[in-house]
């Protein structure tokens, strides 16, 4: 199983595994200090560790790596990202030639998430704005 | 050509739709080159309308709250003669489904839809689906706001959404601005309500958990009154407690309604309304001048009062007995005076439900063209609506749509029949669906006896997922297959009207497939029979019980 990290040089220290059926909202002090957080995709299929993902990064303000594990696949990336997962294990060929490129992919989105991207629906209320002013 | 009135796409729609298809192009080639496994591409090519059936793949496109310009229309036909057999099926969920589809072909047809900013971006796999709404939006008589508005706001919010493209099962969602409920959204994952409240403002009542398939449920109220701008905050804090606990460890267990069903709507509220407090005014509120912007684009076309009586077609209507029927039950009421909504009828005798070959299509988009401001919506019953045409131009429309087989007036009829594919295309269907909608078609073609016997709706699925919505058909009809023969299972008394919804009842044993003809006949006459001054099929049903038809079925077949 191969590793890709955006951030190489980032502590990996404390790392804590969660499962995709845990409530991350009752995680508490559990998570003070940690560094790694590995959430867990039995199946591709099974997207319930985006939600948790979210509440992590935007509900519960984690900052440390955020690492997807198991069924990792290169076309889930594109959604990985936006969820504030920001390190991968994937043993699919192409993964690293592809995770260069996920952000890439594709240059609107339409919802507002924790990785800070810019809206279609919010460039619209900028344009609107600066003709207005 | 007439300028649309309804939602056009910016760039930022366009650059989307168009990255989407270079993506699925380069997903097909991984397909192709064996790189990705058929279990890895099949949830990637679903939720770019791509379906494997009995014979061949399927395309499904998405015609957002049911709304086409001509334009799209014409591009939807050339799609169906260069990349299929030049026709096309139009479904309950408001969708065009290809049925002969080529897998090295699927990008150049989904690209050639993006040149009409179309696309068939999750119309399968467990994701949220294309949003319905009401057929005659905008146009209605009986309308409080403009549903596609917020079906419009929905699909953006809903396309590619990073935390929602995995959820346990698919999710659908659908919107009415009328208190006359034309768009079933108590049998929807998630059914949204326009209606005004005492200090005239104007919100949504909140449904979940209803829906048909194998578990059919009626939806209970979730949010009695939610705030427009709040809608999508909402949304999301639904989806997302449906993605954390909606159950994945058996997919006819998966859909929210078992959620709903299994921790109650208390519990359910309770977990939304938590959710819901955390993220509230945030980013997902929606901005007036945002909500404002897309209304702007769903302004009505600038109809003006006409006279409502007209010579012509008070004449026509006195020598053309099949125009008068026509008038009866294909014409409604439009909110404009000396205007109409017309439906066209996908269903003439003996016809597969809801299919239109490419020429039909084409010849659907020219009547819009002359009489109906560019503009074309497909129901959910699978017939063809053109909502602004002025009175005075009936005979010429009606007249038009003879020639192109489309002018049965039997709307809300007997024969008006919804059926899905069924075993002639289906890979999950136990039996039939389209050739016993066939005959009873052709049993019942004669339009005075249909407006005689008067409003029916005979609903077709040919399994248990009930793609044929038969829970909600006063008469429903299901196959089953029995030792390797199609049977069909009968029910009555279902609707989908706003506080009326009622899931059907099973009337006894399931009849081989050459007698659904003599039974449905049975149940017809003991209708007729028992029928009171102004009492619809279902009426008389609910006020005389099942023994009656029963008895009359079971002693005929």
């Amino acid at each position: 199983m191969a590793l890709f990290r955006l951030n190489p040089l980032a502590p990996q220290e404390p790392a804590l595994s969660i499962a995709n059926t845990d409530d991350v909202l009752q995680l508490g002090d559990r998570l003070k200090g940690v560094r790694l957080i590995a959430l867990r995709f039995p199946k591709f299929t099974d997207g319930r560790a985006y939600s948790q993902a979210r509440l992590l990064r935007e509900r519960l303000g984690y900052g440390g790596e955020l690492r997807a594990t198991g069924a990792v696949f290169l076309d889930q990336l594109p959604f990985l990202l936006r969820c504030g997962f920001d390190s991968f294990e994937s043993d699919q060929k192409g993964f690293g030639p592809a995770l260069a490129k996920a952000r890439t992919l594709f240059s609107v989105v339409y919802q507002p998430t924790g990785d800070g991207r810019a809206t279609a629906g919010q460039l619209r209320l900028g344009r609107r704005n600066s003709v207005a002013a | 050509m007439p300028d649309t009135h309804f939602y056009r796409y910016d760039d930022y729609d366009r650059a989307l739709v168009a990255e989407r298809v270079e993506q699925f192009r380069d997903q097909v080639q991984r397909r192709l080159a064996g790189e990705l496994t058929e279990e890895q591409f099949k949830p990637l090519r679903l939720t770019n309308g791509l379906y494997l059936q009995l014979h061949a793949y399927m395309l499904r496109i998405a015609i957002p709250y049911g709304t086409l310009s001509t334009r799209q229309l014409r591009h939807l036909a050339a799609i169906a003669r260069k990349y299929d057999r030049g026709y096309g099926h139009f479904t309950t969920r408001q969708n065009l489904q290809l049925n002969w589809i080529k897998l090295e072909q699927a990008p150049d047809a989904i690209a050639m839809l993006a040149e009409v900013d179309m696309h068939a971006i999750q119309t399968s796999g467990n994701v949220i689906r294309n949003v319905t709404a009401d057929h005659f939006a905008g146009a209605a008589a009986d309308e409080i706001e403009d549903p596609r508005v917020w079906c419009e706001i929905i699909r953006q919010w809903s396309t590619l959404h990073p935390e929602f493209s995995f959820l346990p099962r698919k999710f659908k969602i659908a919107i009415t601005g009328s208190p006359n409920d034309r768009a079933a959204v108590r049998v929807h994952d998630i059914g949204l309500r326009l209606w005004a409240n005492e200090a005239g403002e104007v919100g949504f009542e909140v449904i979940v958990g209803g829906g048909l398939g194998r578990t059919p449920m009626i939806g209970k109220t979730l949010r009695e009154f939610l705030p427009k701008d709040e809608l999508l905050a909402y949304l999301e804090a639904t989806l997302r407690v449906y993605n954390r606990y909606g159950r994945r460890d058996n997919i006819y267990k998966a859909r929210i309604k078992i959620l709903v069903h299994e921790i109650g709507v208390e519990k359910m509220r309770a977990e939304v309304e938590a959710e819901y407090a955390a993220t509230k005014d945030g980013a997902l509120k929606l901005a007036p001048e945002t909500i404002e912007a897309i209304a702007r684009q769903f302004a009505p076309p600038p109809l003006r009062p006409k006279r409502t009586k007209v010579p012509e077609v008070e004449a026509l209507k006195l020598e053309n007995r099949a125009f008068a029927l026509w008038l009866k039950s294909n014409v409604a009421p439009h909110r404009v005076p000396g205007h109409a909504i017309v439906t066209a009828s996908l269903k003439p005798a003996g016809a597969p439900p809801g299919d239109a070959s490419a020429a039909q299509m084409e010849g659907v988009a020219d009547i819009a063209d002359a009489f109906s401001q560019g503009e074309v919506r497909v129901s959910h019953e699978q017939n063809l609506v053109f909502p602004h045409v002025a009175v005075e131009s009936l005979p010429e429309v009606y007249r038009a749509l003879e020639r192109l087989g489309f002018a049965e007036a039997n709307i809300g009829k007997i024969t008006d029949i919804i059926a899905c594919p069924g075993l002639d295309y289906c890979a999950l269907a136990n039996a039939r669906s389209i050739p016993v909608a066939q005959r009873i078609s052709n049993h019942f073609a004669e339009l005075s006896r249909q407006h005689d016997i008067g409003d029916l709706k005979i609903k077709i699925s040919g399994c248990i997922n009930a793609c044929g919505h038969h829970h909600v058909g006063h008469i429903g009809i299901l196959g089953v297959d029995k030792n390797g023969v199609e049977l069909y299972q009968l029910s009555l008394g279902g609707d989908v009207d706003f506080g009326r919804t009622a899931l059907g009842t099973i009337l006894g044993p399931a009849v081989e497939a050459d007698k659904v003809v003599e039974a449905v006949d049975a149940l017809v006459a003991t209708y007729l029979e028992a029928r009171q001054a102004g009492e619809r099929f279902v009426d008389t049903y609910r006020r005389i019980g099942a023994a009656p038809f029963k008895e009359r079925v079971y002693g005929a077949v």
